[in-house]
């Protein structure tokens, strides 16, 4: 897959501050890049600088092969966490300003914007001033404004704070669809079902420095502790101690005719194994691996990065 | 449409439209030419008949002042010495004394009282004065084209208090005074308000956290000068409506005042049409050069009027006063952009306002010493220096000011001027993505270190 953004060795030092030491990253071409880490981290530090909002004192960005100028502005489209809108300001008037900030011409922004107004519902809004509207509301025009100039990389830093659950659907399938029309999506929130959601490459950074990259599943599967999902009808009596010291039964419950039971694989016996143990004491319903979730991964990692230190 | 050109439309554009700019445009004309106009206004009150004393050494000025409903004029002979006691005995409102000359025409007389003599008095007697002036120089034999243009004529005429010892004490044009701590006042007043303007608008786009969306789309900096701009903008909008607005109020009132408006100005005009004239006929044409003072019952304070018009040096006030105008606003425009950026909200600025304060306050608070020394170390001073020359150098210019002060003045101004924007953007750019953190002056100064 080509590489849209690649980070090459990124360090930026505030007076007594290390934000960024050493930072390397490659977001494919297409792909939804999830920039996960603690707060204070560095990750917004890492955004502003690929926003050209800051400069790395050291290392280097390329967008496409290219190294970032400020060409890249109107290509690049960002919600910041901490994001507002002028508050005296009609919505209308000020959607047009920020688009045409942008780079788009004011007829051309005014074209599309109608589209999005539309596409959101929110046509009625157009010369209402900000202050009237919901802290929802002004989120949906606040992502209107970031991708209205079309840019082939959104930046998304906690897009989903502030929205009811039907909004976050449809933000969600927007993003998605984005990301169908060609665009790379850079992914940053403390929200690990989402992530697992809609990632398909993450990045970890702890304490200043990249802890862990690579493709979401390709990751989840490296730290698979061998751990499995079985359901079954009826109830087995004493299924640890029939299943023997191969095997860790991690949980165990009965719900209505059925039973559910987590296990753990000890040694390296395959998962066939389990079965045939289990086979003979009741009927199968379905089987599963379980894969760690990114919430394990990462409160995993970040403590092993602490340790260490 | 460039970046910066969009951003400072939008700033023009939100405060021209508030309500509160439409308010201030039209009740400050209203405070302004209530300043033009009272003075008049309570000089005319002042009911008595007026006597003053015309001791003419010269002898061109022999029936030249007309006498008015409330001035009189009453030729006397003799020295000065006899006449000043003379005066004080028969309770004269002023002694006008003008001196003879070796050549020429005198174009400066000295105004003896007891009192300070109101400014339709002196307005009347120096305009007469004008007039007859020129229209001598016009009678002059070999009139040529350097001379024509030495016609239009300031009669500077000097008030000297007779106080009940005897002394004399000289006072030089209030006038001048006037304009030039009025120009420095507006000056002061205009870099405070308008700074403070920029300054809430960093805050409040800071606050609104908006500030982020607009740094990812243009360069702080960019965004910093377009507001500067911005403001700067509505400032000269309010400002020039409010000359306009001003005049119109002063000029319909002097209409309503008096009818004698439209005849002054035909006159004024006649005068003009004889030196366009006689610049190129043989010989010099005056029947009509004296029309409008001989015109019965002239308005003096009409006279007055334009004699304020006429004294003052307008050439090189307006465009040195929009200089300062801007180049302090601009000056102090950064620094006030910066402090908004440094801080969360606008409690907290009070600590970062001082030193920009004190300079401007200080520099209000000399202009009475100013005025006393223009030539002085501290008025030198003050006026090369870019943060109090602003205002200090308009106090000092109708008292003329030497044009190596002047040029020294402009440089440094400009020169401060990209120092302080420079080290603004430092700050700003910071300041504008910093939250939650109390700021100090030692916080600023890593501020400055760090690398874009």
């Amino acid at each position: 897959m080509n590489e849209l953004l690649s980070v090459k060795n990124v360090s930026k030092q505030f007076a007594d501050h290390k934000a960024l030491d050493e930072v390397s990253l490659s977001v494919p071409s297409g792909s939804i890049f999830g920039l996960l880490g603690p707060n204070g981290a560095g990750k917004t530090t890492l955004i502003r600088i690929i926003n050209q909002i800051t400069g790395p004192d050291s290392g280097e960005i390329r967008i496409n092969g290219n190294k970032l100028n400020p060409g890249h502005i109107a290509r690049i489209g960002y919600l910041p966490e901490e994001r507002g809108l002028y508050k005296k300001m009609k919505v209308g008037e000020q959607a047009l300003y920020l688009a045409q900030l942008k780079g788009l011409s004011k007829s051309e922004a005014h074209k599309r914007l109608k589209y999005w107004f539309d596409k959101f519902d929110i046509g009625a809004w157009w010369n209402k001033k900000v202050e009237e509207l919901s802290k929802g509301m002004q989120q949906k025009v606040q992502f209107i404004v970031t991708v209205v100039h079309e840019p082939s990389l959104l930046i998304f830093d906690e897009p989903f704070s502030g929205f009811d659950p039907i909004n976050v659907n449809l933000l969600k399938d927007e993003i998605l669809a984005l990301k169908d029309n060609g665009a790379t999506i850079i992914f940053s929130t403390h929200n690990m079902a989402s992530v697992e959601e809609l990632c398909d490459h993450i990045a970890l950074i702890d304490r200043s420095k990249k802890i862990l990259e690579g493709e979401i599943m390709e990751i989840r599967n490296t730290y698979k502790s061998n751990t499995y999902e079985i359901s079954f009808t009826g109830e087995i009596s004493d299924l640890d101690k029939k299943l023997g010291t191969e095997f860790t039964v991690i949980k165990e419950e009965k719900i209505g005719h059925s039973s559910t039971a987590k296990i753990k694989l000890n040694n390296g016996n395959g998962q066939n194994y389990l079965l045939q143990k289990i086979i003979p004491h009741a009927e199968i319903q379905s089987f599963k691996e379980l894969l760690p979730g990114m919430n394990e991964i990462f409160i995993r990692k970040v403590q092993e990065n602490e340790n260490k230190n | 449409m460039n970046k910066v050109g969009l951003i400072i439309k939008r700033e023009y554009l939100t405060r021209v439209k508030k309500r509160s700019f439409v308010i201030m445009t039209i009740l400050g004309p209203l405070l302004m030419a209530g300043l033009f106009i009272v003075p008049f206004y309570f000089a005319q009150l002042e009911g008595e008949t007026k006597v003053i004393g015309v001791l003419d050494h010269s002898g061109l000025f022999f029936n030249k002042f007309r006498d008015t409903d409330n001035i009189k004029f009453r030729e006397l002979s003799g020295d000065l010495e006899e006449n000043k006691e003379l005066a004080m005995q028969d309770n004269l409102y002023a002694l006008l004394f003008i001196q003879p000359l070796e050549y020429g025409i005198p174009e400066v007389a000295k105004l003896y009282s007891i009192r300070q003599p109101n400014i339709v008095v002196k307005g009347y007697i120096s305009e007469s004065m004008r007039k007859s002036v020129e229209s001598m120089k016009l009678e002059l034999p070999d009139i040529d084209p350097n001379v024509l243009k030495s016609i239009k004529t300031n009669i500077n005429l000097l008030t000297v208090k007779i106080t009940e010892s005897g002394d004399e004490r000289s006072s030089y044009t209030e006038l001048g005074m006037g304009v030039g701590f009025i120009s420095g006042l507006i000056i002061y007043i205009f870099i405070f308000m308008y700074g403070t303007l920029v300054m809430r608008g960093v805050i409040e786009e800071k606050t609104n956290r908006i500030v982020e969306v607009i740094v990812s789309s243009v360069k702080p900096f960019q965004l910093m000068v377009g507001k500067i701009i911005g403001v700067a903008m509505v400032g000269l909008t309010q400002f020039v409506l409010w000359v306009v607005f001003t005049l119109v109020i002063v000029s319909t009132f002097l209409s309503f005042y008096s009818d004698e408006i439209s005849n002054y100005q035909q006159s004024q005009l006649n005068i003009q049409q004889q030196l366009e004239s006689s610049g190129i006929n043989t010989g010099p044409q005056l029947p009509s050069i004296d029309k409008g003072m001989e015109t019965n019952d002239v308005n003096e304070s009409l006279v007055a009027f334009y004699d304020m018009m006429n004294s003052i040096n307008f050439e090189l006030i307006i465009p040195m006063f929009l200089f300062f105008f801007i180049g302090g606003y601009l000056l102090y425009g950064a620094l006030f952009a910066a402090i908004g950026s440094a801080v969360d909200s606008e409690t907290d600025v009070q600590q970062f306002m001082l030193p920009l304060t004190i300079p401007l306050i200080l520099s209000i608070v000399v202009s009475q010493f100013i005025m006393m020394n223009p030539e002085g170390p501290a008025a030198f001073w003050m006026s090369i220096i870019p943060f109090t020359s602003p205002v200090v150098m308009m106090i000092r210019l109708p008292f003329g000011v030497p044009v190596f002060d002047l040029v020294l003045s402009v440089v440094l101004l400009i020169a401060g001027f990209f120092f302080t924007t420079w080290l603004a953007s430092k700050i700003y750019r910071t300041g504008i993505l910093m939250y939650g953190k109390k700021i100090n002056y030692k916080e600023l100064w890593k501020w400055l270190r760090y690398k874009g």
